[in-house]
């Protein structure tokens, strides 16, 4: 086994990036199976790409567009219905803090 | 201060554009609606939602790009920028990283005048996110709401080469661009209601040096006033700094208005990691050199472009000639009139003193709620050089103009405004005041001159205004010292 | 039995006045409530609007002006796609309750085609995984063994039209997961050309390869579903503006004179020997009925599943950053602030998987390992696609296995990469963004289904159909059905 492709402390780094709580049994757990499949997508390392563009899309489009016309909106307590804490007219969240 | 030091601005502008609907779904983008009802499961960011390309936007960006003088760059695409904030509904906004819409353009600001093309690094589009609402101040506040009205209305983001070397410059640079966005039509420019919106950054290198120094990126100045306070108060800062051998944090700092100064906020020592990826919902553009032409081909007479043509063609002064293309309706209405009188000085005076006056502002809206059409202003120009009516009367005339939106030439037939300029009747007029107001006429022979105008003002009176005060100071000239 | 029917068959019963929906559709119903304890298929039953929806079925028969082939129709669907007034879960906890007030396109289609929904059907929690055991209720079981997972994520859709719990059902594909359960449920499963089928409504995973697809009891049935929901959608800018043609015209147009790529890096160590027999029997099969073989390379299917395995979490990641508490969903109660907020509602709310690949993808995406992952990732992906389409200068259809073994049992695949290695045959596809389907090829000594994948060159869905059928006509392995008492 060569270096660990992942540390404790990129594995606390990325759960802050990706919002995610994680107990510290679970950090460690994930560190050991983040590693596993890091080492195994290493394989692609082998892979000559020189040359050879990216493709994020199956079939090549380009312009898709619509016109600047106006559709109606959702009645508000539609989009408020799901609302895990609804004030009147707006989602209410707790205090926020500078990160 | 001790060292010389040379100071470094530049300037990242986001305005918002008048399309109808928004950027990535067909909800309308209509200012002042009760919250949370211009909105639609996709600008909520629910589960299973997809953007859509607003083909305008994308026209309202070529055209900006293009009045910029930047390079449209014909291969572009959307991107994810992720970061997690409740005013995000989907935790990223689709903007543009690696292949904005436009790049490299330029604009020419004149501090002082002098003028000095400040860079443009480019030029790209994405969504602007909702609203938050809270008590108080947000670190205070225990809780706030959202409301997603904005979510999703097209914002245009124009950065800047750090060019700029001074605080005018910089709002200088801001009048400008306000001014051409303004004028294409693709955003209202209004930074008051958060149409247009600066933030800006700014550094300090001893004067010579070719290194940059730590960058401040300073928020929330809006207006052009704010922006240059802002500026000019953060400058003060970083040199005091500097001379105590303080090292520059390279941060965010908010201006507070109220206080006129930079407060940091929690410092950024480390940048926000983004994660931009190319945008796998929407396949990229590909803007095609006809359909760049097609937009060329709207493009107006740009701001500045028409202040020297007003100047040279018009013989107007900078000043005039700055107020009368603050707006492109306003420099419209006042060509329309010129065309009509032929009268280019004076057309200027009565739209800058009295249209303006009476005119709730110069934009578009104003002006095509304004009563008086180009042609009437005109017509009424026309009779003053004629000599049909006096300045005085016109003045009248003009009121009356706005009042009832009726044309200069009915309004002095009905009520009998023209001029009196024959000397015969004049002359009798003016023999009564001076047999009436014997006293300011010995004033006047004793040396007060102000009594002269007392003589002319009772003849006016006489007359309803109406007599001619060319004849009347001819006829005074003749008469006063024979008495 | 109206249950047994396939949706043809079923048409034509209503179309002859031998059946009505109602009847079918309290007949499904029946048997959900009977069987589903044990299979555990569906998430959430909507009986009531079923009913409603097959009266109005009824109606439209009765005064002779059906909507098409598939009014009256019982389907499910998998519940990662949005119904108006329905749940959608996605069968995590983090949308238990969300009701969206919305259809996907797909379920608009169908309804407007006066299909009559029967309810959501149980996945792999956002539709990762391999199995249906990441679902954050329950695990579907298959109906041929109910000691087995029915393949996922579309586990519930696949295990359903097993046992015949709905005469049709919709499940998608991002990696495998309609192709992979249809195998290991003997079933019919296609994963269309990507932008074939609109996405919009479809809760997204990984958003360049997510599409949606039909279940079959037969080929027939699957491209009628497929004639129902493929098009265009303005509101899916993914999606392709390409006429549909009519898949069923072509169906029993045979395989004479069509030249058939075998795949060599598809056959490899590790292939269960009853799997490859199976597979190897079916060329055969194929070459009896006129069709040409002829040996392909795929050079970069090796590297396929590891490039999958950043690019999927990636677009995850991405796609699953709005789950936060703020305007639908889970919020976990009492958090000191927003940032606590997200935290714990993301950590309450994601089962191991979702969290794994979250944590995967947002890793691969951050900043210094952009161009080593995502970028490599994308790159190699461009290799894939060349490779097919190398292939395709060369044969109509490629024909290989579905995947590597046979239905596991619960909890036997416990280490995620092995549980990925599941995908190796069916991930280079949706890289490539072609139609694959997946077909009854067999049974296993111990009866647990085979699947042979039949895959096609971009939007020749119809092509894929028809070499399916011609195997289907000519075998009898999709009629047998598995053993199930109430």
């Amino acid at each position: 086994m060569g270096d660990p492709k992942i540390t404790l402390a990129e594995v606390e780094q990325v759960a802050r990036l990706a919002r995610l709580a994680l107990t510290d049994a679970e950090k460690e757990k994930m560190r050991r199976e983040l590693d596993g499949i890091l080492t195994y997508i290493d394989k692609l390392r082998a892979v000559d790409t020189e040359g050879v563009p990216p493709t994020s899309r199956a079939v090549p489009m380009v312009n898709v567009m619509r016109q600047d016309e106006p559709k109606p909106s959702c009645p508000r307590e539609d989009m408020l219905a799901n609302a895990p804490d609804p004030a009147g007219e707006l989602f209410r969240v707790p205090r926020i803090i500078e990160e | 201060m001790t060292q010389d030091y040379e100071t470094v601005i530049g300037l990242e502008v986001h305005a918002q554009l008048l399309t109808r609907t928004k950027m990535f779904c067909g909800c309308s983008t209509a200012f002042g609606a009760p919250p949370n009802t211009q909105t639609c499961p996709v600008c909520q960011g629910m589960p299973g939602t997809l953007p859509v390309i607003n083909r305008r936007a994308i026209e309202y960006g070529i055209k900006t790009a293009l009045a910029l003088q930047c390079t449209v760059n014909a291969d572009n695409r959307f991107a994810r920028k992720h970061y997690y904030y409740p005013d995000m509904p989907k935790n990223y906004q689709i903007s543009q990283y690696e292949e904005p819409l436009a790049e490299h353009g330029r604009l020419e600001v004149e501090v002082g005048g002098v003028s000095r093309a400040i860079g443009i690094q480019r030029l790209h589009l994405e969504e602007d996110v909702g609203k938050l609402v809270h008590e108080g101040s947000l670190e205070t506040a225990p809780s706030s709401q959202v409301d997603f009205n904005r979510a999703g209305v097209p914002l245009m983001e124009i950065v800047s080469l750090p060019d700029m070397r001074s605080p005018e410059e910089a709002a200088a640079y801001l009048r400008s661009l306000r001014a051409i966005v303004v004028y294409l039509g693709v955003c209202d420019g209004n930074m008051e209601e958060g149409s247009l919106r600066c933030d800006a950054n700014i550094s300090l290198r001893l004067r010579g040096a070719t290194e940059y120094g730590t960058k401040v990126e300073i928020k929330n100045m809006n207006s052009f006033r704010n922006v240059q306070h802002a500026l000019e108060h953060e400058i003060t800062r970083q040199a005091r700094a500097l001379e105590t051998g303080e090292r520059i944090v390279q941060e965010t700092r908010l201006w507070d208005p109220d206080k006129s100064r930079t407060v940091s906020m929690r410092s950024k020592e480390f940048a926000h990691d983004y994660r931009y990826f190319p945008e796998p919902d929407l396949p990229p553009l590909d803007v095609e050199p006809a359909w760049i032409e097609r937009v060329r081909a709207t493009l107006p007479e740009l701001p500045a472009a028409r202040r020297a043509r007003f100047m040279e063609a018009y013989g107007l002064g900078a000043y005039d000639a700055d107020l009368l293309t603050g707006s492109r309706a306003l420099g419209d209405y006042f060509e329309a009139t010129v065309r009509a009188c032929g009268k280019p000085k004076a057309a200027a005076n009565w739209v800058l003193n009295d249209l303006l006056r009476e005119l709730a502002g110069d934009d578009e809206r104003a002006l095509a709620g304004c009563p008086i059409p180009p042609a009437n202003l005109a017509g009424l120009i026309t009779l003053i050089e004629d000599g049909t009516i006096s300045g005085r009367i016109a003045k009248d005339v003009f009121e009356k103009m706005y009042r009832s939106g009726e044309d200069a030439r009915a309004i002095v037939g009905r009520e009998g405004l023209t001029q009196v300029a024959d000397a015969g009747e004049l002359s009798a007029v003016v023999d009564q005041v001076l047999a009436e107001h014997a006293k300011v006429v010995e004033d006047w022979k004793s040396g007060k001159k102000a009594a002269r105008g007392f003589l002319v003002g009772q003849v006016m009176k006489a007359t309803a205004g109406k007599a001619s005060p060319a004849v009347v100071n001819s006829l005074l000239d003749e008469k006063l010292p024979k008495v | 039995m109206l249950t047994g029917l396939s949706v043809h068959e079923l048409a034509g019963r209503f179309r002859r006045k031998e059946a009505t929906p109602t009847q079918a559709a309290r007949a499904y119903l029946d048997r959900v409530a009977a069987l589903d304890p044990k299979i555990k298929a569906y998430m959430t039953v909507t009986a009531d609007q079923a009913l409603a929806q097959a009266a109005a079925a009824d109606a439209r028969f009765q005064s002779g002006r059906p909507l098409g082939l598939l009014d009256g129709i019982p389907l499910a669907i998998k519940d990662v796609l949005c119904t108006r007034g329905i749940r959608t879960t996605c069968s995590s906890k983090i949308l238990e309750n969300f009701v969206p007030p919305y259809d996907a396109t797909v379920v608009a289609k169908l309804l407007d085609a006066g299909a009559v929904i029967l309810g959501k059907l149980n996945m792999d929690e956002f539709a990762m995984g391999s199995s249906t055991e990441n679902s954050a209720f329950f695990t579907t079981r298959n109906p041929w063994d109910l000691a087995r997972v029915p393949g996922g994520s579309s586990g519930g859709a696949a295990a359903a039209i097993a046992a015949d719990l709905a005469a049709a059902t919709l499940g998608t594909d991002t990696g495998g997961s309609i192709r992979q359960p249809a195998a290991f449920c003997g079933r019919v499963g296609l994963k269309p050309t990507y932008g074939r089928v609109s996405r919009y409504g479809l809760v997204a995973f990984a958003s360049s390869l997510d599409q949606v697809g039909p279940f079959g009891k037969d080929v027939r049935d699957a491209a009628l579903v497929l004639q129902a929901i493929a098009g265009h959608d303005p509101m899916d800018s993914t999606s392709v503006d390409v006429g549909v043609p009519d898949y069923s015209a072509e169906l029993e147009g045979g395989v004479k004179g069509l030249r058939i790529g075998i795949p060599a890096e598809y056959f490899i160590e590790g292939l269960d020997p009853e799997v490859e027999a199976a597979v190897r029997a079916a060329i055969d099969t194929l070459r009896g009925l006129g069709a040409k073989m002829e040996s392909v390379s795929l050079p970069h299917t090796e590297y396929g599943l590891a490039a999958y395995y950043v690019i999927a979490p990636a677009e995850a990641s991405s796609n699953l950053a709005r789950y936060d508490g703020v305007k639908y969903g889970l919020r976990v109660p009492g958090a000191r602030d927003l940032i606590d907020m997200y935290s714990r509602t993301r950590g309450a709310g994601f089962g191991a998987e979702v969290k794994r690949r979250v944590m995967l993808g947002t890793y691969a995406l951050s900043a210094g390992y952009y161009d080593a992952y995502y970028g490599k990732a994308l790159r190699v992906r461009t290799l894939v696609q060349r490779d097919f389409q190398q292939a395709f200068e060369r044969v109509d259809v490629i024909v290989a296995p579905t995947t590597p073994g046979v239905a596991f049992k619960m909890g036997e695949r416990e280490d995620p990469l092995q549980m990925y290695l599941n995908d190796v045959f069916t991930i280079p596809v949706n890289l490539a963004g072609l139609p694959g389907v997946s077909i009854p090829a067999g049974f296993t000594q111990t009866g647990l289904p085979i699947g042979l994948q039949i895959i096609g060159k971009a939007f020749d869905e119809a092509t894929v159909l028809r070499v399916a059928r011609a195997y289907e006509a000519a075998t009898s392995w999709h009629e047998r059905k598995p053993e199930l008492t109430p």
